[in-house]
């Protein structure tokens, strides 16, 4: 009897212990530290004095260049959000389509320079630079979809992925045979130039310009999707592509047609982008293109306001997480450590929210 | 890459073994006979450390080039290649586009690149290392592709390497300097003084804060100019970081601007030079804060990046109008560079790269072997102390005397150029700002 009882409290107290919620432990211990640490960081920061004291308007500063920069992953981040929701893949080669429209209207914009058509005639030249990079970045896409994509839409998942990482290397090192390997200036139109003071706010006059036309092409988007008959059909395929056939949809016009559009919106923000930077190059599609991708999935990838709603977080994050965070604890440079912020939070928000903020909820395998 | 062909090794091969054959004979007929040595003194090619190199009759004299020659910095990379080309056209004393000799053997140009950064360093470094031929090497442009990486490959080899622009103190400091590593740059430990000098005495400037990129030559140009300016009464509110491939300095420079101190001064490279130099006029509060950089940034992408935006910036570097050889440079020196590559000089260290090359040639002359067959021995040991030897050489950029830290270049003139009067786009330009120092009197 004495003999049975020693392994049947054992055995209980493996239970005891295979019934522990791990998962939740950690997550618990996980959500105390972060808070603490998160906390302290911000209480320490806001509290800093004497030369070390960091105005409002500083904060302010930064919200708005979050603001602008994260209206721009946005824009980039639909086009992975698109492409995902109707093809279930990622089109790692996003970014690229995104360098390939700005290259294509910086050669545009910097004879408008020279010959001085960019500031007599700012709106007409920047319609130009806009439709240049349109144009270039939608055949980009559309000869992706065609070429590398297509023949391979009934693979296996694995396969168009890396056709897409492929891709994007090609795109690259053709840019930089075509063009050079070199960065180069993007100029701005003279009436762009210089600050904006609101008060005690200041910001860079081509910052509201992003953010008011990244919301205007958002709403468009939105509106396409959710009022006309082509994006009841982009819905329709997204759901369930077989069925969607059987009603009579034509599935490959809908997948032209949402590359067609991740094309615009990419033309769009190479645009933006480059003007805010003031910079193309060859790369210069890689990080935009991962901090993308990072803002699709932090929102929810398939969704559409989760990739404006992560690209916003992640716009704000990079440019006021650093300094809110640090500052306060004094770690030199904050600014170098804005990567790890940004990604940290992707990890985070992975570990809690697996699908993403406005995802599905459930983990998608990429 | 270049890889010799399989003749021509065979070639190679043969002639070493004839070379040692003959030094072995030598021996049993008591020495003499087989090598002339009509100027330097014989080697033994046996014994000398790190061997000879066999340069058979005929064949040319392979010397590498590894220099920043593609990517965002290839405008300082490629300056200094054609400085090199132009010394191997020099080589008959005349610039007329045809190649002069060594010794009466040609000059093969092997040319790698050293992408500015540790990873190419090494792989351009290792590359040309492989390569039994090469005599001696130029390079490498930056100091982050030498510093514990080509200077360390090429100095375990024995391979000689002369630096035309890679500027970092650690490279020619007692304890890092490898020994076979030479350079006709400046030493930032005088630039960093002269730039503190400028910020101080000239510009009035009591506070400061410092943008490095984490590479040894930024980080180099900051740590010495903090250290001259509080020296000297200063402060540097902070020492910010950036990657070097960040294109969004915004946030940085609002954060710069919340206590806008006198001076930024980011020694960076392009682009990143360039489009702080650009963001900074989209931040309001540092309208009055002045911006510095150094040589890193001075090649002709930083303009064409920054545009108006630049103007105003002061970027220091070597004073191209200092130069001891002003006349040859002013009268056949840029014409020729003009003529050959079909613009001025697109960075600063041209004139450098081309004293390097002809410092290293006057040493292969002077410690090359010339054997009765018509081929060279040249000793690796033989040909280090040749350079190190280097004294009162009469280089364009200077008289040029190697110690035995590598440093080539004891006294310098540094100058402090206004954008858009600078050296990369008029070498006549005059800077605003000039200082000349020797080693010994800087920190």
């Amino acid at each position: 009897m004495a003999n049975d009882a020693v392994p049947a409290s054992a055995g209980g107290s493996l239970g005891w212990l295979e019934r522990l919620p791990v998962r939740r432990i950690i997550l618990t211990v996980l959500t105390v530290v972060l808070v603490v640490v998160v906390g302290t960081g911000i209480v320490k920061t806001l509290t800093l004095s004497g030369t070390e004291h960091l105005d409002w308007s500083f904060w302010a500063n930064l919200l708005v260049i979050g603001i602008a920069l994260g209206a721009v992953y946005a824009l980039i981040a639909l086009g992975y959000t698109l492409v995902y929701g109707i093809l279930r893949m990622i089109n790692f080669a996003h970014g690229e389509v995104f360098m390939m429209g700005a290259f294509a209207s910086f050669f545009f914009a910097a004879a408008y320079a020279q010959s001085g058509f960019l500031n007599t005639n700012p709106f007409a030249a920047m319609g130009v630079l806009f439709l240049t990079a349109i144009l270039v970045s939608v055949g980009v896409a559309v000869l992706l979809e065609r070429v590398a994509y297509r023949p391979l839409r009934n693979a296996p998942r694995l396969v168009p992925l890396i056709t897409a990482i492929g891709a994007s290397l090609f795109l690259q090192n053709t840019a930089q045979g075509m063009f050079g390997s070199q960065t180069r200036g993007y100029p701005r139109p003279e009436i762009l130039e210089g600050t904006i003071k609101i008060g005690k706010v200041s910001f860079d006059k081509i910052d509201p310009v992003v953010i008011v036309t990244s919301i205007v092409v958002m709403v468009l988007l939105e509106l396409f999707v959710k009022r006309t008959k082509t994006g009841k059909a982009m819905r329709a395929v997204a759901q369930d592509r077989e069925i969607a056939s059987l009603m009579g949809i034509d599935v490959d016009r809908v997948v032209v047609i949402t590359f067609v559009i991740g094309g615009v919106l990419a033309g769009i923000a190479g645009v933006l982008y480059a003007m805010t930077f003031g910079q193309v190059g060859a790369t210069m599609g890689f990080l935009p293109g991962i901090a993308a991708f990072t803002a699709a999935v932090l929102g929810g990838i398939g969704s559409i306001p989760g990739a404006a709603l992560g690209g916003l977080i992640l716009g704000v994050a990079e440019s006021v997480g650093p300094y809110m965070l640090l500052s306060g604890l004094h770690v030199p440079s904050p600014f170098e450590l804005k990567g790890v912020i940004t990604f940290s939070i992707l990890v985070l928000v992975l570990i809690f929210r697996p699908g993403g903020l406005l995802g599905t909820g459930e983990a998608e395998k990429v | 890459m270049l890889h010799i062909r399989t003749p021509l090794r065979v070639v190679a091969i043969l002639s070493v073994l004839a070379i040692v054959g003959a030094a072995c004979s030598n021996d049993d007929e008591g020495g003499g006979g087989g090598a002339t040595g009509s100027t330097g003194a014989a080697v033994d090619c046996t014994t000398a450390e790190f061997g000879c190199v066999e340069v058979a009759a005929g064949a040319p004299i392979q010397i590498g080039t590894l220099l920043a020659i593609e990517g965002d910095t290839k405008n300082l990379g490629l300056d200094s290649q054609y400085g090199v080309r132009l010394a191997v056209d020099y080589l008959d004393g005349q610039f007329d586009a045809t190649d002069g000799q060594i010794l009466g053997h040609d000059v093969e140009l092997v040319n790698e690149n050293d992408g500015c950064n540790a990873e190419d360093g090494q792989k351009g470094a290792t590359t040309l290392a492989a390569n039994p031929d090469i005599v001696g090497v130029i390079g490498t442009s930056c100091s982050s592709a030498s510093l514990g990486v080509a200077d360390k490959i090429f100095s375990d080899k024995g391979i000689v390497t002369i630096s035309p622009s890679a500027t970092n103190p650690a490279l020619t400091t007692a304890g890092t300097h490898q020994p076979y590593y030479f350079r006709t740059a400046h030493n930032d430990r005088i630039q960093a003084a002269v730039v503190a000098d400028f910020a101080y005495g000239q510009k009035d400037a009591k506070t400061a804060v410092t943008i490095h990129d984490e590479s040894p030559y930024t980080q180099g140009l900051t740590d010495g100019f903090k250290a001259n300016f509080e020296s000297q009464g200063g402060t540097v509110d902070s020492e910010e970081a950036i990657n070097s491939a960040d294109k969004d300095f915004k946030s940085l420079l609002e954060k710069i601007a919340q206590n806008a101190p006198d001076v930024i001064y980011a020694p960076d490279f392009n682009p990143a030079c360039a489009l702080i130099a650009k963001q900074k006029a989209t931040v309001s509060g540092l309208e009055n804060t002045l911006l510095m950089g150094s040589d890193g940034c001075s090649d002709a992408t930083y303009t064409e990046i920054a545009g108006p935006a630049a103007d105003g910036v002061f970027l220091s570097g070597p004073d191209l109008t200092a130069f001891s050889g002003g006349d040859f440079y002013k009268n056949d020196f840029l014409p020729a560079y003009e003529d050959q590559f079909g613009s001025k000089p697109i960075s600063v260290f041209h004139a450098h790269a081309f004293d390097a090359f002809n410092v290293l040639a006057q040493a292969i002359e002077e410690s090359a072997v010339q054997n009765e067959d018509g081929s060279l021995s040249i000793g690796r040991e033989a040909l280090k102390d040749a350079v190190q030897n280097t004294s009162d050489y009469q280089g364009v950029i200077g008289t040029i005397t190697c110690t035995p830290d590598g440093d080539c270049a004891t006294q310098v003139t540094i100058g402090v150029y206004e954008v858009p009067d600078v050296g990369f786009l008029d070498p006549n330009a005059k800077p605003v700002f000039t200082e000349t120092k020797t080693l010994d009197e800087v920190a």
